[in-house]
């Protein structure tokens, strides 16, 4: 620790988020956001995915551009591999919204960072997708996740970040909680 | 019939209201529902002790009376002492009167019961914290024949079936009620959400003379970092037990117990659990060795005397990979038992000072709202204190004298300066 108080800067702004959830704790219906993606088949597995607009804090929004995810199998799925799969945008999702979480939380705490990365792994039989044995799920058997993180701070500091940056994330809720999802056609 | 106060609830809370009032000459009623204690007396299993050792357990102008300091009061121990306490005090209660509504009135409150009217320029709201179980949606979708419980109707392992129990909850309620109906022969599962994990004992002495000797227990509500979270932080891993024994979910694993994560969704007759109970784990074991190394530096800092030097407790052990879903027929759950929590109940409250979580907006205590109301006995009212029998002591007597400002203030702003608001 150096005794020169140096601001910590994590690119975060905790004042905003914080004023956020007061604001939103005083109108409730304002925090009810809607996240949305359309998708379009291309050829084979391969598709594309698109997010541009949400809505939430009581109007719609969009972001600065479209982005787009493209998703494929791989080649020894006997597809052309024109993208990640989509199990791995998966753990993508994951890995940035904890990333994200950790940031937020360092800079709340005032904890300076200086290079956070993670490794994900997500264990799967295709036993399962492939139909081949009805005891196997179609889903990840579990997913490992390993941070590297840099930062001026405490072993159970850090490991407090990551184990508060699980807490409040939406993806690692979403993969670990059930979620009622309805599809429908036409 | 009009009275310058009237304290909803005879328990701890409105008992030490009702003597801090006493103390000041303002007149007042005491209106209890059932008897003195009610909720100690007949909503709380049988094998219930308080979480706070005895020399802790205190009412204004009242000690524990007995010699047992370290010990652990159980619930007919508890009612003896509140409803000696009614009687010390000379409590002006009127038992078996139900408020019925309570609305804003040109005295101040209008407060109906079954047993005819109140008017009053002061209102104290003692009713308790705990008066409803607080069971999740998901509990719909639980196949008929799977019994279930609360905390306010589960009594004793006896009364349940020999199939296996499902406990939802791991605060002192869930744990305490796993460990119990697991020793009874019942094989038990335990839905573990966040929960605080504090040992019973440490370096040799109580966890609640670490709290209330390093100024754990005095925080206020004004000062600490995040007071909703505070709020609903959920009741701590105790137990109260003659042998001073702690509680912890390695202990429940060891007894062979079997810990699942947050109970998600029941379909279907699956219940599914979450995924991240090493998580919930891990912050738990954290927060606990925070509040340790806490106390380890104040006893340097202060240069106390604590003979037995600091050590850690075993971080908590999770299976390599939980069970995330349970048929709870073809598993044998027969019981389930929600240890999900409590809220209060204000369904009687006509005056908008209630929250869309059904909670009573207040300052420390204070109903800024409607000026002259006043509600006691909820989490962290003015202080951690607040939360365990002792608060009431403290927190009486702050909001009494808020009270009797309020009264002068009334009177002073009144018509008629001679106004007597029964001060004498």
């Amino acid at each position: 620790m150096t005794t020169t108080a140096k601001p910590v800067d994590n690119g975060v702004n905790t004042a905003a988020l914080l004023a956020a959830r007061e604001a939103l704790t005083e109108t409730p219906e304002a925090a009810d956001f809607t996240w949305r993606a359309t998708c379009s088949w291309v050829h084979g597995t391969y598709s594309r995915s698109t997010v541009e607009g949400f809505s939430g804090l009581g109007q719609e929004h969009v972001h600065r551009q479209a982005f787009t995810f493209d998703a494929d199998h791989p080649e020894c799925f006997a597809s052309e591999d024109r993208g990640a799969t989509p199990v791995e945008i998966v753990l993508a999702a994951l890995a940035s919204c904890l990333t994200a979480g950790v940031a937020a939380v360092a800079q709340n705490r005032n904890i300076q960072l200086r290079k956070v990365t993670s490794t994900l792994e997500g264990k799967m039989n295709v036993l399962g997708i492939l139909g081949g044995d009805p005891e196997v799920r179609n889903g990840f058997s579990a997913i490992n996740v390993h941070f590297d993180i840099d930062a001026d701070a405490s072993a159970d500091e850090i490991e407090a970040l990551v184990a508060q940056s699980q807490k409040r994330s939406a993806v690692f809720d979403v993969i670990t909680n059930p979620t009622n999802v309805s599809v429908s056609v036409g | 019939m009009y009275t310058t106060t009237v304290i909803i609830g005879a328990g701890h809370s409105g008992l030490s209201m009702s003597r801090r009032l006493t103390e000041r000459s303002i007149e007042h009623v005491v209106l209890e529902r059932g008897e003195v204690a009610n909720s100690w007396r007949k909503e709380r299993w049988d094998s219930l002790r308080l979480l706070t050792p005895n020399w802790h357990s205190h009412l204004p102008g009242m000690r524990y009376p007995g010699n047992d300091l370290d010990g652990f009061m159980g619930m007919p121990e508890l009612v003896e002492f509140i409803d000696s306490y009614a009687a010390a005090i000379d409590a002006p209660v009127h038992t078996q009167t139900t408020v019925t509504r309570v609305a804003v009135s040109s005295s101040g409150f209008q407060v109906t019961t079954d047993r005819g009217e109140w008017d009053c320029t002061a209102l104290v709201i003692a009713s308790g914290a705990a008066n409803i179980a607080d069971v999740p949606s998901v509990s719909s979708a639980v196949p008929n024949s799977i019994e279930m419980f609360t905390p306010l109707t589960y009594r004793s392992p006896d009364r349940l079936g020999k199939g296996g129990v499902l406990v939802v909850g791991a605060s002192a309620t869930g744990i305490q009620l796993a460990d119990e109906i697991h020793r009874s022969g019942r094989p038990v599962t335990i839905a573990v959400g966040e929960h605080v994990r504090l040992p019973r004992t440490y370096r040799g002495r109580d966890i609640f003379w670490w709290m209330d000797a390093a100024g754990v227990l005095d925080e206020r509500h004004d000062e600490v970092d995040d007071l909703v979270r505070a709020r609903h932080v959920p009741s701590p891993q105790l137990i109260g037990t003659p042998e001073h024994r702690s509680l912890d979910l390695n202990l429940l694993a060891q007894l062979g117990v079997k810990v699942v994560g947050r109970l998600g969704s029941v379909k279907d007759g699956v219940a599914q659990f979450s995924g991240g109970l090493a998580n919930t784990c891990r912050l738990a074991d954290l927060k606990m060795n925070r509040l340790l190394n806490r106390f380890d530096d104040w006893v340097v800092d202060e240069n106390i005397d604590v003979v037995e030097p600091p050590h850690r407790f075993e971080p908590t052990s999770v299976p390599s990979a939980p069970t995330v879903e349970i048929d709870l027929r073809r598993d044998g759950i027969g019981t389930i038992v929600w240890a999900t929590g409590y809220r209060p109940d204000y369904s009687w409250l006509d005056v908008p000072v209630v929250d869309r979580k059904g909670r009573i907006r207040h300052h420390g205590g204070i109903v800024r709202d409607a000026p002259g109301m006043y509600v006691l006995g909820e989490t962290l009212l003015r202080t951690r204190r607040s939360s365990y029998i002792a608060g009431a002591d403290q927190d009486t007597c702050e909001l009494a004298n808020h009270l009797y400002e309020h009264l002068d203030g009334h009177e002073a702003g009144s018509r008629d300066p001679g106004a007597h608001h029964g001060m004498s």
